[in-house]
C-alpha cells in the first residue's frame, strides 16, 4: 500500500518532468500531444518511458531529439538511477532506441548517422519558429490591450514582466516566451527590449505590422501541423467497420497498446 | 462537372489522384505496410464519418471504383493520375504508369496520367524519361523526394543528377513537375521536410511549372515565401482541403495564406483520391467562405470566380486544355459505368 502511494507520487513527478520535453517542430509538450504512452516507475529508482509519434515516417532527427530530451529530463530527477526510453513503431526506431539507451551523449550518437554532421542548424531554425510563434501571441495580446505600436516595440523586459495576460493561451505563452528570450540571450537586463527579432534587432514602430504578417504565417503553419499530428496520433491504430448505422472507427489493437491515461487525473 | 446550388456548371480538374495497389499481397516489407497505413490514418482522421472506407477497400480499389468515385458520384470532369512507384516498398510498385494508363484507356478523355522517375538512377533515369515520353506522351511527372532507393533515403530537387533529368524534361516538353515533399530521412542533419530545393529548381528551370503538392505542408510558411518570389511555382491543395470538414477555421487560415502569398491563379484543387473522394470536398469547398475576421486581416476573398479557377481553370491552363471544347466533348460522352 505504502509502495503504491510512493509509486503514484513518483510517477506524478515523472509525468511533470516529461512536460518539459517539446516536439521541436510544433513547440508543444510531448505529453500534451499524446505521444507518451507509458511512463512507469519500477522499484522507486528505475524509469521506463515509451513514446510513439503520429506516424511511422515522422522526422527521425526530431525523434532523436525527443528521445534524448526524455532521457535528460528523467535523469534530472534525483531519485532516478536507471532509465529506459523506447520509441515504438517508427522507421528509425531501432537506431533511436539503441542510441538513447547506450549512455552515450546525443552528439556522439547522432553524428554516427550523418557523417559527423550535427543538428545545430535545424534546431536553430525551429527555435526561431517557436520564438516567432510565442512572440506573436504576446504582440497580439498587447495590441488587444490597447497598447500602441510605439509602446509595444519600446517595451522593456521589466515592463513586460509587469503586464498581466488574460486568456489561456496568452497566460501559457508568456513564461514560455520569456524563457526563450532569456535563454537565447536576446534580453538579459530589465531595461532590455522585450520584443527584439530573433536576430536581435529592435523592431521599428512602423514595421510592426509587417513583422506580424510574417509571424502569422509561422503560427498558422505550426498550429495546422499540430492539429494534423494530434489527429493522426488519435487514428493511427483505428480501422473502419461498416455497420447498420454506417461507418464507425474502432480501435483494432485495443488492449495491445496501453490506453493513454490523462495524466492530469493522477495529480 | 459540379453544379452549384444556383445551377451554374463548374469545370473540375482534379490535379492530384492515385490509382494505387497497397494491398498486403503487393507489400514488399514492413515499410510498404506502414506506408499505406499512414495514408489510411490521414483518411480516417480527416474524412467525414459517412465517407469512411474499410481498410481492405482502401488498400486496393478497382477500375470501376475510381471511375465512379471521381466522375459518377464525384464531380470531376478530369483527373490527373500521379505515379508514385515506391519500388523498395512494393513488389509491383504502389502507383505505376503502366497500370494507371491501362485503367485510363477506358476513358482517355478524362484522365491525364503523369509519369515519375528517380534521378538517383543516373543514365537509366534519362533513358526512362525518353521511354515515358515516347510510349505514353506524358506531360508531367510526380516527384517524391522521400522515396527510398537502396542506401539512399531521399533526394533533393537541386541535386546535380536531378538537374540533368529536368533539363531533359524541358527539352521533351514535359512541363508540369508535381513535387511531394515527404520526409527525406537522410541526411539526418537536415530538416526532413525542407522546401528550399523547390526555390533553386524553380529559379533554374523557368520554363517548367513546379506544382508543390500539399502546398508545402508541413512547411507552409517557408513554401509561401518561395512561391511569392517565383512565378512558376503553384500550390496543390491536397491534405489542406480536407480540413474544411474537421477543422474549417484552420482551412480558412491556410487558404487565406495561400491567396495572400501565392495568389488565386496558382492554387490547384486536388482530392488526393483515394485518401479522400472529390464529391464532399468540392461540395464543401463551393459552399465555403473564409470567416470575415481572417479574410479582412489578410485582405483576401474567396469569390465564386476564384473558386472556379482553383477547381479547374488553373490546372486546365497548365495542361493546355481548352475548357469549352472539353466541356462539349464530355457532354457527348456522359459518364457511365462500363461493363467489366
Amino acid at each position: 500500500m505504502l509502495t503504491d502511494i510512493i509509486k503514484a507520487d513518483l510517477e506524478c513527478e515523472l509525468w511533470e518532468s516529461l512536460e518539459a520535453v517539446t516536439d521541436p517542430e510544433l513547440d508543444e509538450p510531448i505529453t500534451d500531444m499524446g505521444f507518451v504512452e507509458r511512463a512507469e516507475v519500477i522499484g522507486s529508482k528505475r524509469v521506463e518511458v515509451e513514446f510513439r509519434l503520429p506516424t511511422y515516417w515522422c522526422s527521425p532527427n526530431f525523434a532523436f531529439l525527443m528521445a534524448f530530451g526524455i532521457r535528460a529530463e528523467v535523469c534530472a530527477l534525483p531519485w532516478v538511477q536507471e532509465v529506459q526510453v523506447t520509441l515504438n513503431d517508427h522507421c528509425f526506431g531501432d537506431e533511436v532506441n539503441e542510441g538513447v539507451n547506450s549512455g552515450k551523449p546525443f552528439e556522439e550518437v547522432f553524428a554516427q548517422y550523418c557523417d559527423g554532421a550535427n543538428l545545430a542548424e535545424v534546431v536553430d531554425t525551429f527555435r526561431a519558429k517557436a520564438f516567432d510563434r510565442r512572440q506573436e501571441v504576446m504582440l497580439l495580446a498587447l495590441q488587444a490591450q490597447g497598447m500602441t505600436e510605439a509602446e509595444i516595440v519600446s517595451l522593456t523586459l521589466a515592463g513586460f514582466d509587469r503586464i498581466t495576460m488574460h486568456g489561456e493561451e496568452e497566460e501559457r505563452q508568456k513564461p514560455r516566451y520569456r524563457d526563450l528570450l532569456l535563454d537565447q540571450g536576446l534580453a538579459e537586463n530589465p531595461e532590455d527590449l522585450a520584443f527584439p527579432t530573433w536576430e536581435g534587432q529592435a523592431i521599428e514602430a512602423q514595421e510592426l505590422a509587417t513583422h506580424l504578417v510574417r509571424l502569422k504565417g509561422t503560427r498558422i503553419n505550426m498550429e495546422f501541423n499540430g492539429a494534423l499530428c494530434r489527429g493522426l496520433a488519435s487514428t493511427r491504430y483505428k480501422e473502419v467497420e461498416i455497420g447498420p448505422e454506417g461507418p464507425t472507427l474502432v480501435d483494432f489493437i485495443a488492449g495491445r497498446v496501453p490506453p493513454r491515461e490523462d495524466h492530469a487525473t493522477r495529480r | 462537372m459540379y453544379k452549384t446550388p444556383d445551377g451554374k456548371e463548374i469545370f473540375v480538374l482534379d490535379g492530384h489522384t492515385h490509382f494505387w495497389d497497397g494491398s498486403p499481397e503487393n507489400q514488399a516489407n514492413v515499410h510498404g505496410k506502414q506506408f499505406i497505413e499512414c495514408f489510411y490514418a490521414y483518411h480516417t482522421n480527416l474524412s467525414p464519418q459517412e465517407e469512411l472506407w474499410e481498410k481492405s477497400r482502401f488498400e486496393k480499389y478497382s477500375e470501376d471504383d475510381i471511375y465512379r468515385d471521381l466522375f459518377v458520384d464525384g464531380p470531376n470532369d478530369m483527373a490527373v493520375i500521379q505515379t508514385t512507384v515506391l519500388k523498395d516498398f512494393y513488389k509491383n510498385g504502389f502507383g505505376c504508369l503502366e497500370r494507371s494508363t491501362e485503367m485510363a484507356k477506358r476513358h482517355p478523355e478524362r484522365f491525364i496520367v503523369n509519369g515519375s522517375f528517380d534521378p538517383r538512377d543516373g543514365e537509366k533515369a534519362l533513358e526512362y524519361i525518353h521511354w515515358m515520353k515516347e510510349n505514353f506522351d506524358i506531360q508531367g511527372v510526380k516527384m517524391y523526394t522521400a522515396e527510398w532507393n537502396g542506401d539512399s533515403k531521399g533526394w533533393a530537387l537541386n541535386d546535380p543528377s536531378a538537374y540533368k533529368c529536368f533539363e531533359l524534361c524541358e527539352k521533351l516538353g514535359i512541363k508540369n513537375i508535381h513535387v511531394h515533399k515527404g520526409p527525406t530521412i537522410i541526411p539526418l542533419s537536415k530538416d526532413a521536410f525542407n522546401v528550399d530545393d523547390v526555390d533553386y529548381a524553380a529559379t533554374d528551370f523557368q520554363n517548367l511549372n513546379w506544382i508543390v503538392e500539399h502546398c508545402g505542408l508541413p512547411r507552409l510558411d517557408d513554401f509561401c515565401w518561395i512561391a511569392v518570389q517565383e512565378t512558376n511555382v503553384y500550390a496543390g491543395l491536397a491534405v489542406a482541403l480536407p480540413f474544411i470538414h474537421a477543422r474549417p477555421r484552420y482551412f480558412a487560415e491556410v487558404m487565406a495564406e495561400l491567396l495572400f502569398w501565392v495568389g488565386e491563379d496558382k492554387i490547384l484543387f486536388g482530392s488526393d483520391y483515394a485518401i479522400w473522394t472529390p464529391k464532399w470536398l468540392v461540395e464543401k469547398f463551393w459552399n465555403f467562405q473564409i470567416p470575415d475576421d481572417i479574410a479582412e486581416e489578410r485582405g483576401v476573398q474567396l469569390t465564386d470566380e476564384i473558386k472556379e479557377k482553383i477547381l479547374g481553370l488553373n490546372a486546365a491552363r497548365l495542361y493546355g486544355i481548352d475548357v469549352e471544347a472539353k466541356k462539349r466533348q464530355l457532354a457527348g460522352a456522359p459518364v457511365q459505368i462500363a461493363a467489366e
